[in-house]
């Protein structure tokens, strides 16, 4: 079974973003690992490593996503793909879906693997645009899989619990913080994942036109939002619960 | 302008942000209602008097029975037919694998998380976890699909009545792939979440799911404060969905929250930051909640909190 996990490189995955004069986000230097998608990438290898099978893990971004694509070979993926152009500076999500069901595609799958949702732009319908461009069933939030005979078996977590769902495979799934515990890359693991193929494509590369990438959305303003100030930060001593006490009766709720 | 509002229904009616998404939708123009699933003919007339007009429906077990699929197709089916300019999503998990699909169809922009609807085509939206208010300008084809934050608008019963449109779209075999076999529904317990005056959250620096329990016995020692988690521990099954505070979760705006081993993940940060006064317990200086804090403790939450219930107990006398 050949898992394609998709991977997202963030620049700081809890920070303030960056963007630049034209009010894009700058993404230069080098990125991480999204820390949602090293359950996806976990997850992709332990299902390969069950079933047998490669992983290959993609990215769209800069230069500097690379250390993403890195990370999860690091921690044990066959092989990896940068997707990166400077068409795609300021791609949206509708852009983003088609480069990556593109080299999806291109790479060959049985299945698609893939964190909810991005630590830095949190929109979490990336994974279910590419499962409709690459007119396969899906299911998100999956916080158990297991393949048997073509068909996957998932819980996926729900509002008031979770529901079984079953699938067969070709499928995109989107895993949670719930259903793995991500290995670390060894330094075995780093030092081999330099000799693996990690392969550079432009859109070109992938038979899109550059039509099919351009932004369908344009930020007009931006305003930051005046962020709480005077906040007291303290270590923890012997009068930490009476502050805090004290807080909550300022407050008037004790 | 035609305003589309995709409802989502329980068996007690539309929800709660389906009805805040159409005070919206009628304030843009003229506002409809898309309901698919058991209960979709019954809700119309909420729907109907919440603003819409129109609702189209169909009580098919189709919507419910195959995740996303059926729903995209025929949402895609009736835009065809009808032409709105605008579709409204609320951000639930199975609204928003609807619009992810739907996008795709109709090579439609797409926009998550919007605060504010704030013109035919421009969305206001945050990044950041709420730091930079982002104001966008939607392009391209219509109709242009935008998720919704919760609670941003205010549901309002304005007394309408709906004309009921039966859907009759064929739901190809291609969208009946991903079956829902079985359901296993957590009842939650204790009081509203949103309603609280006092939210105590706790997060993966409770380090143990044994030490979850420290959350109630915190929130019993304050008297009627309501529990909630970070996304991280409800997904590690350390407690139910019910309480889960953020992004996918519930928004909070209690007088006090308090965030215990709580990192300060942005999709956390978006759920609470209305919040009047924060307190947080990390043993992370370098925690991103502390940005947020308007008291912060630097220590471990195994130590402060215990300390901080036999506290309340003796102030309680």
């Amino acid at each position: 079974m050949n898992v394609v996990v998709l991977v997202k490189s963030v620049v700081d995955p809890s920070g303030q973003p960056r963007l630049g004069p034209d009010f894009l986000m700058d993404r230069s230097g080098d990125g991480t690992l999204d820390p949602g998608d090293e359950f996806a990438v976990e997850a992709a290898l332990q299902l390969a490593a069950d079933a047998g099978g490669t992983v290959t893990a993609i990215s769209m971004g800069p230069e500097g996503a690379a250390a993403a694509v890195r990370r999860a070979l690091a921690m044990g993926a066959d092989a990896g793909v940068l997707v990166s152009d400077p068409l795609l500076r300021g791609a949206d999500t509708l852009a983003t879906a088609r480069v990556l069901a593109a080299a999806a595609a291109q790479a060959g799958f049985d299945l698609v693997l893939a964190g909810v949702e991005s630590a830095d732009g949190y929109t979490g319908t990336l994974p279910m645009a590419l499962a409709e461009l690459l007119d396969v069933p899906s299911a998100t939030f999956a916080r158990k899989i297991e393949v048997t005979n073509g068909l996957a078996r998932i819980e996926r977590q729900t509002e008031t619990g979770y529901d079984v769902v079953e699938c067969p495979l070709p499928a995109v799934i989107t895993v949670t913080a719930g259903a793995t515990e991500p290995r670390y890359p060894t330094l075995k693991g780093i030092m081999s994942a330099k000799a693996k193929p990690l392969e550079q494509r432009s859109v070109a590369d992938l038979g899109l036109e550059p039509s099919a990438v351009a932004p369908t959305q344009r930020v007009s303003a931006v305003t930051p939002v005046t962020t709480k100030s005077g906040g007291t930060v303290i270590e923890a001593g012997d009068d930490t619960a009476a502050r805090i006490a004290d807080a909550l009766a300022e407050a008037k709720v004790i | 302008m035609k305003v589309w509002v995709l409802a989502e229904l329980t068996p007690n009616g539309p929800t709660q942000a389906t009805l805040e998404l159409l005070s919206k939708a009628r304030q843009l123009g003229d506002a409809e209602a898309v309901a698919l699933g058991p209960g979709a003919t019954s809700a119309a007339a909420e729907l109907g008097t919440h603003g819409a007009a129109t609702v189209f429906a169909s009580d098919d077990a189709v919507y419910a029975d195959y995740l996303a699929q059926p729903a995209a197709h025929a949402l895609g089916v009736l835009a065809a037919a009808h032409s709105p300019d605008l579709i409204l999503f609320p951000s639930t998990y199975g609204a928003r694998d609807v619009a992810g699909r739907l996008q795709a169809k109709l090579g439609s922009t797409l926009m998550a998380n919007a605060l504010d609807i704030t013109g035919p085509d421009t969305v206001r939206t945050e990044i950041g976890g709420g730091t930079l208010l982002i104001d966008v300008v939607l392009e391209g084809p219509t109709p242009r699909l935008v998720i919704v934050s919760p609670k941003v608008f205010v549901a309002e019963a304005v007394g309408g009545t709906a004309q009921v449109v039966p859907v009759d779209v064929e739901i190809p075999d291609g969208c009946r792939r991903a079956l829902r076999t079985e359901r296993h529904d957590e009842p939650s317990v204790g009081p509203k979440l949103e309603e609280a005056k006092v939210v105590v959250s706790g997060g993966r620096g409770l380090q143990d799911p044994a030490n979850v329990s420290l959350l109630q016995q915190l929130a019993d020692a304050i008297g009627g404060a309501a529990v909630g988690a970070t996304r991280a521990i409800v997904d590690a099954g350390w407690i139910s969905y019910s309480h889960q505070v953020g992004q996918t979760g519930k928004t909070v705006k209690p007088d006090v929250y308090i965030a215990i081993g709580v990192s300060g993940a942005l999709q956390h940060l978006v759920g609470m930051k209305g919040s009047k006064f924060v307190i947080a317990i990390n043993k992370d200086a370098d925690a991103p909640i502390f940005r947020v804090a308007d008291l912060g403790v630097v220590g471990d939450a195994l130590v402060v909190v215990p300390a901080l219930i036999s506290e309340l107990a003796k102030r309680r006398g």
